[in-house]
């Protein structure tokens, strides 16, 4: 039963978390000086107006009891309305969580693609020029942010070499005959494949601008784990068998050395995550990220918070999958 | 073996004098700024607005660079850009390196209540989106070079505290530190004087990683127009300007652009240059 | 000496980067359906012959001169993808460590079928038929359930016989053993042993057993190479040699072991004027060598 525990523990530790990201948000845009009400409102709302707003979104009342209101309303999936578009927050963010969801997923494959790729050259070339391209490759994809990645990207295959597109998530002029936000997996399921191109060619740069940093670390974590497995007595073993190098690296080691890998993908998607908020603005991706930009310029509190939690609660949620994942593919965890 | 040992040792030598000269440069720029640019940044033309740089036709001579819509030197105001960068680079790294790494010590070497604390708020702030917690911060504090050095710090700590606190549980298992608390030496004194300087190079690598992020963020935020009052030339400024006129005058993105690359790219690989260098084990 | 399954002619090996010599023009025949017991101290390069043979001699060394005959055939002559399917499909290695040498991701079954579904080109039935037949060789009960599970769930000594069973399962002319019970408990030691020589005994393995322990050779060995410094010092029959070595380093060796009574017993140090002696003979070796290169 330690399995259980160690989901239980988890479990527990996640709701602290949440907790504590609803206490800070809450705290953030409520206690730091200025009054949010006046925030909300365009420069040089007259006092009455002021108190009545105060009034609608109780901010008359103490902070703690403010807190427990809203919190308890979270609880029961009421994010409160947004003040620029008057709708639910959580129909807003729900409606452009599918966007960003697509997005970061495509991203995460890529990145695993080509960090795996780049591991497995660089030990089945080890010690040799090819290795040292590669370590070269990861050391710059390391060191330059998603942001610059995405800038890079504009100038080179949008406007030097312009293979596609620069902003949006679809071509506007398209009719899209879609009943969810899952545009991509809807596309396939309607077998539209032009639209599902479509939304590939408009993917293609913000995700591989947010790949690019998480595939340096997979490749540089991977290839040194896989360099380490490849002695083991185990591969060489393999190797008297009549295995070559490549299949060696693939079908012994691989599978040992991915474990480690696994955990750090976990952590590192959150932040890859996180770095949708800029890399849709910068491709003007009609997500999530994109929507948070907007809802801080407009002042729009309720709709921040609702994103921000929302964020969290993926963020968590990630983490603990990721927990899971490694008990259960360890093979030593599994039958312990 | 030893053939392999000495290619690594030569090519950290020359990505740490690379990375230096470059961010020598940025430093001087910076210093000197009004000395060497050859416009006033801020100087609008519009007679001269989208000069292209000087090796392409309809160049001006003395705008090397080009200009932007607003007929401003690039050259000029990436100059002054340095300014800034530099400034949040120093003070928001050396912000985020002490408070990371002061948590970091005492969560790594007094554990107990202190390490659980630490490593739940680590927790709760690994949970927001970094760049979103930042732009709020600046929404709700307003903009300004304090706010964007204090959003810089808040959002960043937790990257010193994670890996300080890791790198001190594993020295605090070594027998030197044994040693120490047998001697006699307080613990305290243990941790300044035996752990700390056994986490120095990580710290000293992450300061340099950390300055290179503390710009990209600043960039980050004047692109969303969040970060310095209009008037004050940034790289991320000119960022977002260049990206929205980009097919007419390409210079306008790409030069900040190049210029932000190549100084990240010089504080990471300067740090782990840095690193390699006074690792006592590498040495 | 000639005509043998495994003939090794004056094999040379030497470190990468600094040219010192590991394996000394080594000559070794070992014939059909026999055991030649490879004997030396630590660091005499007798794991290396076995690794030069397989294939795998780590990336530090490199073989500079002679001839490694499976069969007749010269595997330092063959290109690369030749070299793996012969050795693949005619030799096996026990190797020396059971808890290493099983893949903790891999289930034991397909760990022994393996090479004969991907090298040999059986089909997985047969292969698993095969798998239990020699599962049931090595006297694993249960051998149905053991081809399920994971390395981590078996001791040690389950896993040597694995590895045995693995090795005997294609059938191979020749099989190289390196140390393969040094990493077990004195018990379970001769167990192994016995379970290598019966096996070998009925399928006519041509078998290379390298090992540091006289006690182990004069078991179960035919034949034995005494190796110091990468060189073979005395190649011999079983019986003539502990009788009487002929050379000064095999004596001292003999001696130096406590004999058949207790052959579980450590190696005793070599006298050091016997060390000096064959070091000096290695040092002439080596000028004459670097001459005639």
């Amino acid at each position: 039963m330690p399995i259980l525990r160690v989901v239980l523990s988890r479990f527990l530790t996640t709701l602290i978390t949440l907790i504590g990201v609803a206490i800070i948000v809450f705290v953030v845009v409520r206690v730091v000086p200025g009054n949010p009400i006046a925030m909300m409102l365009p420069p040089g709302a007259s006092t009455a107006d002021i108190e009545r707003l105060s009034a609608l979104y109780g901010l008359d009342k103490s902070i703690f009891e403010q807190f427990t209101i809203w919190f308890g309303n979270v609880l029961q999936g009421d994010f409160g309305t947004s003040i620029s578009t008057r709708q639910p927050v959580l129909d807003l963010v729900l409606g452009r969580l599918p966007a960003t969801l697509e997005l970061s997923l495509m991203a995460l494959i890529i990145a695993v693609i080509l960090g795996m790729g780049a591991a497995i050259i660089g030990t089945r070339y080890r010690g040799r020029r090819t290795e040292t391209g590669v370590d070269l490759a990861n050391g710059i994809g390391l060191s330059v942010p998603d942001f610059l990645w995405g800038l890079l990207l504009i100038i080179l295959l949008g406007v030097v070499w312009p293979l596609f597109p620069i902003s949006g998530r679809v071509s506007p002029r398209l009719d899209l005959p879609f009943s969810t936000q899952f545009y991509l997996i809807e596309s396939i399921f309607r077998l539209r494949f032009d639209l599902t191109g479509n939304l590939l060619r408009h993917m293609f740069m913000p995700a591989l601008a947010l790949a690019l940093p998480l595939a340096a670390i997979i490749a540089q974590l991977l290839k040194q784990s896989l360099k380490e497995t490849v002695n083991l007595d185990y591969a060489v073993l393999a190797r008297t068998k009549g295995y070559s190098e490549t299949r060696v690296i693939l079908s012994e080691a691989l599978p040992n050395a991915l474990l480690p890998t696994l955990t750090l993908i976990g952590v590192q998607f959150t932040f890859l995550i996180g770095g949708t908020v800029i890399i849709e603005r910068l491709f003007s991706y009609e997500g999530l990220g994109n929507m948070a930009v907007d809802a801080v310029i407009n002042r729009d509190l309720p709709l921040i918070q609702g994103i921000v939690i929302l964020f969290a609660l993926i963020f968590t949620a990630i983490n603990l999958l990721v927990d899971m994942t490694y008990a259960f593919l360890n093979p030593r965890l599994r039958h312990a | 073996m030893l053939d392999g040992r000495g290619a690594v040792k030569r090519r950290a030598g020359a990505r740490l004098w690379l990375s230096g000269l470059w961010l020598a440069i940025v430093a001087l720029a910076a210093v000197f700024a009004p000395l060497i640019a050859p416009h006033d940044p801020l100087m609008q033309d519009l007679l001269y607005g989208r000069l292209p740089p000087f090796w392409m036709a309809g160049a001006e001579p003395g705008y090397l660079l080009g200009t932007d819509s607003l007929g401003r030197d690039v050259l000029s105001r990436l100059i002054h850009g340095a300014r800034i960068a530099l400034i949040v680079a120093l003070v928001a790294g050396i912000g985020t390196c002490l408070i990371g790494s002061t948590l970091g010590l005492i969560a790594g070497y007094y554990r107990g209540w202190a390490d659980r604390i630490i490593s739940r708020l680590v927790d709760i702030w690994m949970a927001f989106p970094p760049i979103l917690f930042a732009i709020l911060l600046i929404a709700v504090i307003g903009t300004g070079l304090t706010s964007v050095i204090v959003a810089i710090v808040v959002i960043d700590w937790t990257r010193f505290c994670r890996v300080v606190r890791a790198e001190t549980l594993n020295q605090s298992q070594m027998d030197y530190v044994h040693s120490a608390r047998i001697a006699g030496f307080t613990r305290m004194k243990t941790m300044l004087s035996e752990i700390l300087p056994n986490v120095l190079p990580t710290i000293v690598a992450l300061l340099s990683l950390e300055m290179g992020i503390a710009v990209i963020v600043e960039a980050i935020l004047s692109f969303v127009n969040l970060s310095i009052s209009t008037d004050q030339p940034t790289w991320g400024g000119m960022i977002a300007e260049g990206r929205l006129s980009i097919h007419q005058a390409w210079w306008v993105l790409v030069f900040p652009l190049i210029t932000l690359f190549l100084t990240v790219l010089s504080f990471a690989q300067f740090g782990e240059g840095l690193k390699d260098r006074f690792d006592p084990v590498l040495r | 000496m000639s005509g043998g399954y495994l003939t090794i002619r004056n094999l040379s090996a030497v470190l990468r980067d600094t040219g010192e010599r590991v394996l000394r023009s080594v000559d070794i025949d070992l014939q059909p359906g026999t055991i030649r017991g490879l004997v030396g101290e630590s660091g005499a390069g007798k794991s290396m012959i076995g690794k030069a043979v397989l294939g795998v001699l780590p990336k530090a060394l490199k073989v500079v001169e002679g001839e490694i005959l499976i069969d007749g055939q010269d595997l330092l002559k063959l290109k690369d993808a030749d070299r793996r399917r012969l050795i693949g499909a005619s030799t096996a290695l026990i190797p020396q460590d059971p808890l290493t040498a099983l893949n903790p991701s891999h289930r034991i079954g397909p760990q022994i079928t393996n090479r004969l579904v991907d090298i040999l080109g059986w089909t997985r039935r047969a292969a698993e038929v095969r798998a239990l037949e020699v599962l049931e060789e090595v006297q694993i009960a249960d051998a149905a359930r053991v081809m399920r599970q994971y390395p981590h769930e078996l001791s040690g000594g389950m896993r040597q016989r694995i590895l045995i069973a693995s090795a005997f399962a294609a059938e191979p002319k020749l099989i190289i053993a390196d140390e393969p019970t040094t990493a077990l408990d004195v018990t379970v030691q001769k167990q192994i042993l016995k379970l290598i020589s019966n096996l070998q005994a009925r399928h006519g393995t041509a078998l290379l057993f390298v090992t540091h322990d006289l006690g182990v050779v004069a078991k179960i060995c035919d034949s034995l190479s005494v190796l110091y410094g990468g060189k073979v010092v005395e190649d011999t029959d079983v019986a003539s040699f502990f009788n009487g070595p002929h050379h000064a380093y095999g004596r001292a060796l003999l001696a130096a072991t406590p004999r058949h009574t207790d052959p579980d017993a450590s190696l005793l140090p070599v006298p050091d004027d016997v060390i000096a002696a064959v070091r000096a003979e290695l040092g002439e070796a080596d000028r004459q060598w670097v001459r005639h290169d």
